[in-house]
């Protein structure tokens, strides 16, 4: 295949995009030259767009040629339009140490056009109040799937008028059938809802809809890429350009095909430049529910958690679930979080003394340590409880606690200098120093060192406004 | 409990999971705050970049296909330069030890479960943890082990016949200086008892005292000669000669622990080389848990298994997963608000979701502690582990229509 002319991630230096930029150093981008600009830009940490001068009409094609050339190897596709949209796919790599993973998997709940509107209701509510506070994100669900299990035209246009009516979420319209499909989009004509799904014998139909209503199309192949291909180079030669890929979730005895499936098109995609496999992917985790009639309720959420957590890590872009119990949900929402981090942001914290509130003479002196996650999740506890306090945050080379303690990184010695370096014995007349409970067993060597007192406290965090009310109070 | 045992297919769980799970009890936390901020401040990820208009027209159909316009698909399939290697872990009699059966990790050719290229060579594997004293345990997995605790060799005995555990870890903490201060010979006593209650494999752990863990292991390493058990673990700070050279004399197999640093990884393989063969040497890069760290954790093991392939000896060695630590997340253990609730069902999958996760970047020994984690895990590992052309998709476009 010739398809391998365009650069790999890795192999597109900063002169290479250098090369077409304007080379004036105007510095309009906010950057001192162009090739700071282009170092940021082969990064992707902003867009080409920021260098104003390159979209004046001189340097139309320079531009066309940096968009291609910059362009990710998923492509990224828009659901929805205006404040309602979301961005799928717009991946550079397989994994995520090789650059960073960018459009977190949006997660889609489920609606049918048979259930009744009081359940519809509910579970739009239900999705869009979804959120969990987590190392200071808010974590939420993206969008509704709404599928017509009657098969029916006109109950279909009425639901999809109905959930449109009741939620700011992006939609995907999911039905075979071409008529079905036709009667939700007139119900919402300007949505841009994501269509599923084409297969090898309704993609005319619905090829023709995606082009009338300017909308992303699922592409549908289960369990044959060969097949997924020709479906995709078909659109695209009809005209469809913003498509979206499901080549079948299956578990049990097909789990193993399922994740190679998934992970086959998104190496070809990004290794080997196969434009033909370069879009989002959509997992249905949600299929689990097809064999669950004898199995208890928990049983089928919990399958259904396991196959959307692994297709998470397999490069899943959308995933439909069905479930929306908030226990096996969050697990897979802070996954997303965690591999959707950008892992060149740094683990680490400042060390030092932190204050917070004001904090007196009497007030108590506690430490952690210096990974991010830790020191956020203390400090948003100590914040939220208002306590008045002072943090002494030490440098463990960003580990966590228990992971410090045992790697020895977080020792006496380095707590007893940094105790000493704060000056916090200048602000507070007491010598009490409040340790983790997870650092209780270096206890008689930081008192020792320091010649402070040491109390051990609460081995998680949420627990200091409790140990601080109880604990403290009583020692002054 | 009842005794009848469904096979298990895949992400099938057994009724038994449901015992495991369902064993509400009451509550202890205080419940967490929920932050509940507005809806108004909702956003969305760069959204609003496209205003699309419904087109009132076709556009002009020129040269559109009639027919479906065949493609071709070839797997892309690489060969990699590097191989994991294997370790086995346990001797059975005609090999010096006692077990009941051996267990072999690694030798992976490809990525994990990468199967349209290579099949994977060994399942990962399962070690269930023991402790030889009470410790602070959630609450989720306490009411599974609570008659137990305190009893190793009865402990032991549970998470193989009732957890299917394939090999079992003696974690001696109370040898801790700072706890118990027990001594080498009562933790030999100790292993003893759990050696005796169960036949499969033991992963012996220590206390987190260089010292005091480095007497330990050498007289457990002295005493049970020729049985394999894996010693958990080795770190940088303690006399890597020393214990390296009762290990290889011992006829055991070292867990080589760093924190979360690929060169300090290689600088610990490296010194035990000086002592040990290849084929004596699992990883442990450290297991943060889901939510805070993970990521890390994730990342640093794909990297090695990548760099192993692609022929870096000095990673090329089985990864262990200390999973039971995903129970360090609060969101593990501790009584939210309503909405996130059963914990009961949280907590377990906290610890699944973190296995299966790492199982992806490549982890061949898994430690874990929730019986339904347990038994989830190995469920997924046999199916992935039968390999590619049993999926069946015939009916799978059902979905869509699909009523409750």
């Amino acid at each position: 295949m010739s398809q391998k002319t365009k650069l790999g991630i890795k192999e597109l230096s900063p002169i290479d995009v250098y090369r077409l930029l304007p080379k004036t150093n105007c510095k309009e981008c906010g950057f001192n030259n162009c090739m700071a600009f282009a170092a940021k830009l082969v990064n992707r940490e902003v867009s080409v767009e920021n260098c104003k001068p390159l979209l004046k009409k001189e340097h139309v094609n320079a531009y066309k040629q940096l968009k291609d050339m910059l362009k990710p190897a998923v492509k990224e596709i828009i659901i929805g339009t205006g404040d309602k949209a979301v961005k799928i796919g717009g991946k550079f790599v397989m994994h995520r140490h090789e650059l960073a993973y960018f459009n977190p998997t949006c997660i889609a709940i489920d609606i049918t056009d048979e259930m009744t509107d009081e359940e519809i209701i509910d579970r739009i509510k239900r999705t869009e109040n979804f959120q969990y506070e987590h190392i200071g994100q808010t974590l939420r669900l993206d969008m509704l799937a709404v599928r017509s299990t009657s098969n029916s035209p006109e109950k279909f246009k009425a639901t999809v008028k109905k959930v449109n009516e009741n939620t700011r979420l992006p939609l995907i319209l999911c039905s075979l059938n071409p008529e079905v499909l036709r009667a939700g989009l007139e119900a919402i004509p300007g949505a841009r809802p994501l269509l599923y799904a084409v297969t090898k014998d309704n993609w005319r139909e619905i090829a023709d809809l995606a082009l009338t209503y300017n909308c992303p199309v699922t592409v549908f192949a289960p369990n044959d890429i060969k097949l997924l291909k020709s479906l995709v180079k078909t659109l695209l030669e009809y005209g469809v350009e913003d498509l979206v890929l499901d080549p079948g979730t299956m578990y049990g005895e097909g789990l193993a095909d399922t994740l190679n499936n998934f992970t086959m098109i998104r190496r070809s995609a990004c290794k080997y430049g196969d434009e033909l496999l370069g879009f989002p992917l959509l997992g249905v985790p949600m299929t689990v529910w097809m064999e669950s009639a004898s199995l208890a309720k928990e049983i089928v959420i919990w399958r259904e958690a396991c196959l959307a957590a692994m297709l998470m890590v397999r490069y899943a872009d959308v995933l439909i679930l069905h479930n929306i119990d908030g226990w096996a949900l969050l697990p897979n929402i802070i996954l997303r979080q965690s591999i959707y981090t950008d892992p060149r942001k740094p683990v680490a914290v400042e060390p030092g003394l932190r204050v917070f509130g004001t904090p007196d003479e009497n007030s108590p002196v506690l430490f952690t340590t210096n990974f991010a996650l830790t020191y956020y999740t203390v400090a948003s506890d100590i914040e939220s409880a208002k306590i008045n306090a002072y943090l002494l945050v030490i440098d463990t080379e960003g580990t966590a606690v228990d992971s410090g303690v045992a790697g020895r990184k977080l020792t006496a010695e380095k707590v007893a200098e940094s105790l000493k370096a704060s000056g916090v014995e200048n602000k507070v007349k007491h010598r009490k120093l409040i340790i983790p409970g997870k650092a209780s067993r270096l206890s008689g060597e930081i008192e020792e060192l320091t010649g402070w007192q040491v109390l051990v406290g609460p081995r998680d965090s949420s627990e200091i406004p409790k140990f601080i009310q109880e604990k403290w109070q009583i020692q002054r | 409990m009842d005794k009848k045992e469904e096979p298990s297919i895949g992400l099938k769980l057994s009724p038994r999971l449901i015992e495991l799970l369902a064993k509400l009890q009451e509550i202890e936390l205080e419940d967490l705050e929920m932050d509940v901020g507005e809806l108004e401040i909702w956003i969305q990820p760069g959204a609003a970049t496209s205003f699309p208009n419904i087109k009132t027209a076709l556009p002009a159909a020129a040269a559109k296909p009639v027919k479906i316009v065949e493609s071709e698909f070839t797997p892309p399939v690489e060969t990699y330069p590097g191989r994991v290697c294997e370790v086995k872990l346990g001797a059975m009699k005609n090999e010096g030890g006692t077990r009941g059966k051996t267990i072999t990790i690694g030798g992976e050719t490809a990525p994990p479960f990468y199967t349209f290229e290579k099949p994977t060579p060994n399942p990962p594997v399962i070690s269930v943890d023991v402790f030889d004293m009470e410790v602070p345990l959630p609450k989720a997995v306490k009411m599974h082990v609570k008659d137990v605790t305190g009893d190793p060799a009865a402990w032991a005995k549970l998470a193989v016949e009732k957890f299917d555990a394939d090999l079992v870890t003696i974690h001696l903490i109370s040898v801790d200086p700072l706890q118990k201060n027990a001594s080498p010979k009562e933790a030999v006593k100790t292993v003893e008892e759990v050696a005796q209650a169960v036949d499969v494999p033991l992963v012996v752990g220590g206390c987190g005292d260089p010292a005091k863990d480095t007497e330990v292991f050498e007289a457990v390493a002295e005493t049970f000669a020729g049985e394999r058990f894996l010693i958990s673990s080795i770190t940088r700070d303690m006399d890597v000669e020393k214990c390296a050279k009762f290990i290889k004399k011992h006829g055991h197999a070292v867990l080589a622990f760093t924190p979360m640093d690929l060169n300090l990884a290689r600088e610990l393989n490296r010194k035990l080389y000086e002592y040990l063969p290849r084929e004596d040497i699992v990883m442990d890069l450290t297991t943060a848990a889901l939510g805070y760290g993970l990521d890390y954790s994730f990342t640093n093991m794909e990297r090695a298994r990548l760099a192993a392939l692609m022929g870096d000896l000095e990673l090329a060695h089985p990864m262990s997963s200390g999973t039971t630590n995903a129970w360090a997340a609060r969101e593990a253990w501790l009584k939210l608000s309503p909405e996130w609730e059963p914990r009961e069902l949280r907590g377990p999958l906290w610890e699944v979701v973190t296995a299966l996760t790492l199982l992806l970047a490549g982890v061949d020994l898994f430690m874990m502690m929730h019986p339904a984690a347990v038994k989830t895990i190995k469920d997924i590992i046999r199916q992935l582990m039968a390999g590619r052309g049993a999926g069946k998709s015939d009916k799978l476009a059902e979905w869509v229509l699909m009523k409750f």
